[in-house]
């Protein structure tokens, strides 16, 4: 509700300017996001609620609540198991992906060189491409190999829109370094490795961990490349879930439902630490805000 | 040492297009510099562009139908419905990114300036980022179901119950869900990174909110909303999980990541499935190049912010 208060007041000074039919489209854009925001409120807690609902039926509350399905859900879905194999395929395709993508970054942040253009496209395409459109033939292409379905086929498959991801939230923050305090260092006889671990790495720790971090929540979110590569025991979060759902009926739809919450405070665990390191409204551009 | 090494390279590279010194020191490294693209350069090609020739390739060839067979068949199998499935992704993916997008930007305008607690606001404005697709199906079969909490509060007030899920508004709703932060996130970056001197000075020039709004912030938006647009959509239109979950795949939301997934995981008919997915990408680049030639009509000239 102070939502709805805020903004007007700071438009206060400015209301002798400012024509009052302004002030009912403030109302209706506060209004309708807390409309929404209400909506958004009333599913995430309905699923909080019923995981841990002991019955729920025909009425506004569960009749008791227990902390069991939670229990049950680890047990049931082999839960250790399936966090761990998430924890293994995102930070595989987090460390590949870093790896490959900032040197890529630098050289296009840096130099102009003909055809860069089109690299650019092969490097946009993934990201702009919906994943089933390159995730079915190349699925098909790795279980040729027999590198499909498993662990390798996933991080795999992970890496295809990850790597320019990387490049991507990386070159503006490139871009940001001073190029003279390299050409310094190579005045000084830094070859391109120092150049690397001692003038460019420190500098870029922020855009690093931007990356990282944005990498490693797209990775634990993703579900299409992961669900064409992967089997019963390579199974991340995300699809667990899902086969968990669509294969119900007989299991409990409250253990679905705990195993639901886990993902999300999972998620909003990364989220948190990716706005520390990221201000979201510079992920496009760099616009420089004074204090934040 | 690496002097030496590196000369002859450099006469290939022009020299003289940059005479100053240090220019010419970076120069030096260009070769060694360009090798650090071919790893990424290697996987590009291994793992996103020989796939995509294969499943092309792929899609020419069908058991049966000869070289367009797998097309065919996708376009005219009544079993397969391919072009039932693109119109109703379309029409999913269309009015969800095309509603982001038009909602994030008074809400993104109003954020814009600096207040207390809008840290805390975009934080709770980007928060369904982490609920996930099947925390939201659930969420939405729970809250909007035949019996959930909203069909209860509209018996209380007297209505009919709606169904809200297991049809058509069951996905758009799970798609503004998905979609609402990643739109709002964009145009608050493209936004914020508009000059706000420019419109003080249309401000003293006597321009109201509407003139300003218009003349002045949507043109310069015009590009991050192509963007954002695109990007919304490309989200909306690869929708696949939620049109199982909380749509009714057989039949209203038969979705086209749907059919090709089905021919691909249940038939195991890889041509088919090759040739949704190319036709999936290739509807998906019409409506992109389209948005993109609008925006370049609608508006030349620099961006002001970075777009």
């Amino acid at each position: 509700m102070s939502l709805t208060l805020k903004p007007k007041a700071g438009a206060t000074p400015a209301a002798a300017k400012r024509p009052l039919a302004a002030s009912p489209g403030t109302f209706l854009i506060w209004g309708s996001m807390a409309v929404f925001l209400l909506l958004l409120l009333g599913v995430v807690s309905s699923v909080v609620v019923n995981s841990f609902a002991k019955e729920w039926f025909d009425t506004w509350l569960p009749s008791g609540y227990t902390p069991a399905w939670y229990a049950d859900a680890w047990k049931e879905y082999d839960l250790g198991q399936v966090i761990g194999t998430t924890l293994t395929v995102s930070i595989a395709v987090v460390g590949i992906s870093v790896l490959i993508g900032a040197p890529a970054s630098y050289v296009l942040a840096r130099r102009s060189f003909p055809g860069k253009n089109i690299l650019m496209l092969v490097f946009l395409l993934p990201i702009m491409m919906p994943p089933i459109t390159y995730g079915i033939p190349l699925a098909t292409l790795l279980t040729y190999y027999h590198l499909a379905p498993g662990l390798t086929g996933v991080i795999l498959a992970n890496l295809v829109p990850s790597i320019p991801f990387v490049i991507l939230t990386m070159t503006p923050f490139i871009e940001q370094i001073n190029p003279s305090i390299e050409s310094a260092a190579r005045m000084c006889g830094a070859n391109m490795l120092r150049l690397f671990t001692r003038i460019l790495a420190p500098l870029l720790v922020p855009g690093i961990l931007a990356a990282a971090v944005l990498v490693l929540v797209r990775t634990v979110g993703m579900f299409e490349l992961t669900f064409l590569t992967s089997d019963s025991t390579s199974d991340t979060l995300v699809v667990a879930l899902f086969t968990a759902m669509t294969g119900a009926g007989i299991r409990a739809q409250q253990s679905v439902d705990a195993m639901a919450v886990v993902y999300m405070l999972m998620m909003m665990v990364l989220l948190v630490v990716a706005l520390r390191f990221v201000n979201p409204t510079q992920l496009v551009s760099q616009v420089r805000e004074e204090t934040d | 040492m690496t002097l030496t090494g590196q000369r002859p390279a450099r006469v290939d590279q022009e020299p003289g297009s940059r005479p100053a010194l240090s220019h010419r020191l970076a120069e030096r490294g260009i070769d060694k510099l360009l090798l650090l693209l071919l790893p990424a350069l290697v996987f590009a090609l291994v793992l996103f562009v020989y796939p995509f020739v294969y499943g092309l390739g792929l899609s020419f060839q069908p058991k049966t139908g000869g070289v367009f067979g797998a097309y065919v068949k996708f376009f005219t199998d009544p079993s397969v419905r391919g072009l039932d499935s693109i119109w109703v992704t379309l029409q999913l993916a269309l009015p969800a990114a095309l509603l982001n997008v038009l909602v994030s930007v008074p809400i993104a305008y109003k954020m814009r300036g600096k207040f207390r607690g809008k840290r805390a606001l975009t934080t709770v404005l980007v928060i369904p980022i982490t609920l996930g697709t099947v925390l939201t199906a659930e969420g939405l079969l729970n809250f909007f179901g035949q019996r959930g909490w909203l069909n209860r509060f509209l018996g209380l007030l007297g209505f009919e119950p709606l169904q809200l899920v297991q049809n058509y508004w069951g996905v758009l709703w799970s798609l503004i869900i998905s979609g609402f932060p990643f739109a709002f996130l964009l145009i608050l970056s493209y936004l914020s990174g508009i000059d706000p001197s420019l419109e003080a000075a249309a401000r003293t020039l006597g321009a109201d909110w509407k003139q300003r709004f218009r003349r002045i912030t949507l043109p310069l938006l015009a590009p991050g909303l192509a963007i954002t647009f695109c990007l919304t959509f490309v989200l909306a239109f690869s929708v696949f999980p939620s049109a199982i979950l909380v749509g009714d795949p057989s039949g209203s939301t038969r979705v086209i990541a749907y059919v090709a997934y089905n021919a691909w995981g249940q038939q195991f008919d890889y041509p088919l499935a090759s040739a949704a997915a190319i036709v999936m990408g290739a509807v998906e680049l019409v409506v992109i190049v389209l948005v993109l030639i609008w925006r370049s009509r609608m508006y030349k000239g620099s961006t002001g912010g970075k777009g």
